[in-house]
């Protein structure tokens, strides 16, 4: 401990604007050394005395942002707009850009570029007015008559003569890419991995970021003090239910049991060559999806595919009492987006606001579980192949899948059916425990916060984290991590924005940054229509 | 949109107030009402007041029938549409002479008015406001509390 290479890096008297780049300016001789020491890992509250001594540089911003996804965008989007200068902003990430993850994800899922979202108009994570929306921008970007008011029309007549109108992928990606350039969001990002945050002696927090290994320059751990911490982590990673993580293990063979956000093209392109049966598992988009790609594959290569449908809950039709009825049939229950719409500020938000405990996991219950949206040209295909009779449905949960000859899987089914498949595919979703990702664990372990009635990590309206208050500091969390909290679907545009606009609110009334009143926005939103850099 | 029922109030009389107010402030010497100036005045303000005080009563329907929707949403062709009863049990209000304020009205007048309030409020309130408002539409159309 004590290693002299620190000092020369040690930020108490640096000034809080930096750029990246003064994180290499002491040269590679001195840096690399800092790493967590025993003494730090055990300690709760840090002095940056602690850090000193294990030669841990410390870089100063007064808010920092971790994660660096959608969630992060939206938020230093909105303080931004607010006037908070980029000086006074860090995001802390891996990523590239903000959203690489998703981007990643929609792919693999079966979400081409060019394939339409589950999210409404005017849920713009580009723009925190959600005007103009999706719906209006297509269709003054449109080069024809038609293209110009199909939009218009779906959006006019939705969801009553038409499906929602949801935006596309690229659309979507193109202008989150045009708001990251006018509000300078590259030049607030610092690359590498959290691995902490824990609160500093003198308020405020410290959060460790793990530099990357390519980047020999700089110090392998930096401290950043910050009297703000934001995290949106996203998920912990992809969810393995029991059965498949055994087959795996058994078989050590992980191709022809994928999970659906797994990259699986090998299997569309197998099934191109030598026909075969296709296990799906699930009922929620991602199957709708999966279900899509394999039939589009059916038709346009003239394959012999078949499918099996396993469905744990099998929704045979419309259900639930009468104010809180939701659609449903052949398996699927139907909604147009992740959860109600009125969950993103209507009745639902309301009523969700005023529950505390088991009544908020009772409340989150009634707004029903798995759901697809109900889309024409989806609902065509699979009628069309339930009257061939290559499609089918087994009602049940999968006991064990089992290896058998000639490269087929057999799925034995707790009501004693077994299906015999050559892939299965599982649209079981993303890891969401928060004990699974480090950095959430240790902030129940370190920092004081809790778990909210269905797990996750517990905030208050303001997104604030509840029992991690450090002196004028404040810790927020926004995103998956927090599903469960006063704003059920969190984890979605709408949800991070609104996430976003409560935060910047409670940091107005900290004072620091302006709160956005009616003239500001006015003036900030014409700074968006003619792309004004920030 | 997705209403709640305060938000739904709030719209109605502040919103209706500000953005119909100042759209029958402008069009109300040109409207076809065969009328001097003041009177015109006074028979378009009487149809704007009908609009938000037996809008009133209107929400508490339309609340209702949100309800039934899983969504609770409610979609913007039911906001637009909503003017062919509105408008036309106010025309028949003012049609039956029980009506203390005794303000003639000719259909054409009558009718262009009450239609292009409803468009322009509608067309604000379908986009545009979110400018000016940034938090109303996560507030269930709320504009304060
Ligand atoms: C296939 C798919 C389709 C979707 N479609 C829609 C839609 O149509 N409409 C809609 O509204 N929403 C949709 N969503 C949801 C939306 O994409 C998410 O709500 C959003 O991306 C979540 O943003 P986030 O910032 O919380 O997480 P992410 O965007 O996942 O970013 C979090 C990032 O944090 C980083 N991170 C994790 N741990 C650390 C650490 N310790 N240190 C530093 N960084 C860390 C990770 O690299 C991760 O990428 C969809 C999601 C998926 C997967």
């Amino acid at each position: 401990m004590g290693r002299p290479g620190g000092q020369t890096f040690t930020g108490a008297g640096r000034p809080s604007h930096y750029r990246d780049h003064t994180m290499t300016d002491a040269g590679p001789s001195v840096v690399r050394a800092g790493d967590l020491t025993p003494e730090l890992v055990d300690t709760d509250i840090w002095s940056e005395q602690l850090l000193f001594d294990a030669g841990i540089p410390i870089l100063e911003a007064p808010l920092i942002s971790v994660g660096g996804g959608i969630g992060s965008f939206v938020l230093v989007d909105h303080l931004r707009i607010c006037g908070v200068r980029t000086e006074s902003l860090r995001v802390l990430t891996p990523l590239s850009t903000p959203w690489e993850s998703f981007a990643y994800l929609t792919r693999v899922s079966q979400v081409p570029i060019g394939a339409r979202l589950r999210s409404d108009s005017s849920a713009c994570p580009d723009n925190i007015w959600g005007f103009p929306s999706y719906a209006l921008r297509e269709a003054v970007g449109a080069d024809t008559v038609r293209g110009f008011l199909a939009p218009l029309w779906q959006v006019l007549t939705e969801p009553l003569l038409a499906e929602h109108y949801t935006p596309r992928v690229g659309q979507v990606l193109d202008w989150m890419a045009r708001e990251s350039r006018r509000i300078r969001y590259p030049e607030m990002v610092a690359t590498g991995q959290v691995r902490m945050v824990r609160r500093r002696a003198a308020g405020g927090y410290f959060t460790i970021l793990t530099t990357p290994e390519w980047n020999t320059a700089a110090a392998r751990r930096i401290a950043f003090r910050s009297t703000y911490v934001h995290l949106a982590v996203g998920y912990a990673g992809l969810k393995f239910l029991p059965d498949i993580a055994t087959y795996r293990e058994s078989t050590r063979n992980s191709s022809r049991v994928v999970n659906a956000y797994e990259p699986h093209e090998h299997v569309y392109d197998q099934l191109r060559s030598r026909p075969g049966t296709v296990l799906v598992r699930g009922s929620g988009i991602v199957a709708s999806r999966i279900l899509h790609r394999l039939i589009d594959e059916r038709n346009t290569h003239g394959l012999q595919t078949r499918v099996v449908h396993i469905f744990g809950s099998y929704v045979s039709g419309p259900h639930g009492p009468r104010f809180m009825r939701r659609g449903g049939g052949d398996g699927f229950a139907y909604q147009a987006f992740d959860d109600p719409k009125a969950v993103w500020g209507g009745q639902l938000r309301d009523r969700a606001r005023r529950t505390e405990g088991a009544e908020r996991a009772a409340f989150y219950d009634s707004l029903g579980a798995t759901s697809t949206p109900y889309r024409r040209n989806w609902q065509i295909q699979l009628a069309t192949a339930r009257a061939e009779g290559w499609y089918s449905t087994v009602i049940g949960e999968v006991d064990a899948l089992e290896a058998g000859s000639d490269d087929l899987i057999t799925a034995r089914i707790q009501s004693g059916d077994s299906v015999l498949a050559s892939f299965v595919i599982d649209c079981a979703g993303l890891e969401s425990d928060i004990g699974e990702q480090r950095i959430l664990a240790d902030l129940l372990q370190h920092t004081g916060a809790g778990r909210n009635p269905l797990g996750r990590l517990d905030v208050e309206p303001s997104f604030e984290v509840r029992g991690t208050r450090s002196g004028r500091g404040r810790l927020y969390a926004s995103g998956a991590a927090t599903h469960g909290s006063y704003l059920p679907g969190v984890d979605t545009f709408l949800g991070l924005q609104i996430a976003a606009q409560e935060i910047a609110d409670d940091l107005a009334a900290e004072g620091f940054c302006p709160r956005l009143n009616l003239f500001r926005s006015a003036r900030e939103w014409f700074r968006w229509a003619t792309n004004r850099v920030l | 949109m997705t209403y709640s029922l305060a938000g739904r109030m709030h719209t109605r009389i502040v919103l209706f107030a500000v953005i119909g107010g100042i759209w029958t402030a402008l069009i109300a010497p040109i409207l076809p009402t065969r009328l001097p100036l003041g009177r015109s005045y006074e028979m378009s303000f009487t149809v704007l007041g009908l609009i938000i005080v037996l809008g009133l009563l209107w929400e508490l329907l339309y609340h209702l029938l949100q309800q039934y929707r899983w969504d609770k949403d409610w979609p913007t062709a039911f906001s637009l549409l909503a003017g062919v009863p509105e408008g036309t049990l106010i025309w028949l209000l003012l049609g039956t002479d029980t009506w203390f304020w005794d303000v003639p009205v000719t259909a054409r007048g009558y009718w262009l008015l009450f239609v292009s309030i409803w468009l322009v409020v509608w067309v604000a309130l379908s986009g545009p406001i979110r400018v000016l408002l940034v938090r109303r539409r996560w507030r269930g159309g709320k504009l304060f509390g």
